[in-house]
């Protein structure tokens, strides 16, 4: 199958561009990233809160089948312009990984097609290096239990008592 | 780990990048690659030893001359390194097109 998402990663470089060209208007596009129920479907996740303006913030979260939480994570929003930008942060919480600044571009191309471009920008080289390596390739669900995995291996004692 | 950090280092510069595109299309001497670029033969050269030892480029003898070609089971070691992470958001964007898609028709 094709794979139409570009991931351009620069070495030494603490920042990554994902850009993916869809067949959707950019109004559905951007919609797509602000309608916490429709956030939901795509992401896999639950939305527990997401305030779409500027100093806003967000909160997700996932469950495995048994209604465990396995994943959270949460970031503000720096900025938004309707149908244009979103910037905003993001964390994974109870995780070593640091915040990460995300600037996303909504662009028309035609009524009927759209581009999205991901600016990410990471701490450091290694931290950006690191969440490449992470093993992602076997679906949201999966990676984000082996994410947990790899946190319950590196977690300190403050997140097993908030457990 | 070790391993992947020397292969990224080889394709961290614009002249080698330049180099292993070049290379991919034939098999070619160290003169012949240095042709192509304003540098200097020596500066191509330290190139060309840095992707040697990263073994992106292999050497073959053929009479006197020493010919640079690719090896592509290190070029797919860059390429697998970083397609999970993009299968991942394939996957989410597809989902994305398909629920709006959806979300459309509906309206």
């Amino acid at each position: 199958m094709e794979r139409k998402t570009k991931i351009h990663a620069e070495e030494g470089r603490q920042e990554l561009l994902i850009t993916r060209e869809f067949e959707l208007p950019v109004e559905l596009l951007f919609r797509a990233y602000t309608d916490p129920e429709i956030v939901e479907q795509w992401m896999g996740t639950k939305v527990l809160k997401l305030e779409n303006k500027k100093h806003g913030s967000w909160q997700f979260e996932t469950s495995d089948p048994q209604g465990n939480v396995v994943f959270q994570s949460n970031g503000v929003i720096h900025d938004l312009v309707l149908n244009q930008r979103i910037t905003r942060t993001f964390e994974m919480d109870n995780t070593p990984f640091a915040v990460q600044l995300e600037f996303l571009d909504f662009e028309e191309l035609t009524s009927d097609t759209s581009k999205l471009t991901m600016h990410i920008v990471f701490k450091s080289v290694a931290d950006r290096d690191q969440l490449l390596q992470l093993p992602f390739g076997q679906g949201l669900n999966m990676a984000h239990n082996r994410l947990q995995n790899i946190c319950n291996r590196l977690k300190d004692k403050n997140y097993d008592k908030a457990q | 780990m070790e391993l992947r950090r020397d292969v990224f280092q080889a394709i961290a510069d614009p002249t080698r990048r330049a180099i292993i595109t070049l290379v991919a299309l034939q098999a070619m001497t160290p003169s012949a690659i240095a042709e192509n670029f304003a540098s200097s033969r020596q500066t191509i050269s330290k190139h060309i030893q840095i992707l040697t030892e990263c073994e992106i480029l292999q050497q073959e003898q053929t009479g006197r001359e020493i010919y640079y070609q690719l090896n592509p089971k290190k070029l797919k070691a860059i390429a697998d390194f970083i397609e999970p992470f993009r299968n991942l958001w394939d996957d989410r964007f597809n989902k994305l097109e398909a629920v709006m898609k959806k979300y459309k028709s509906s309206q």
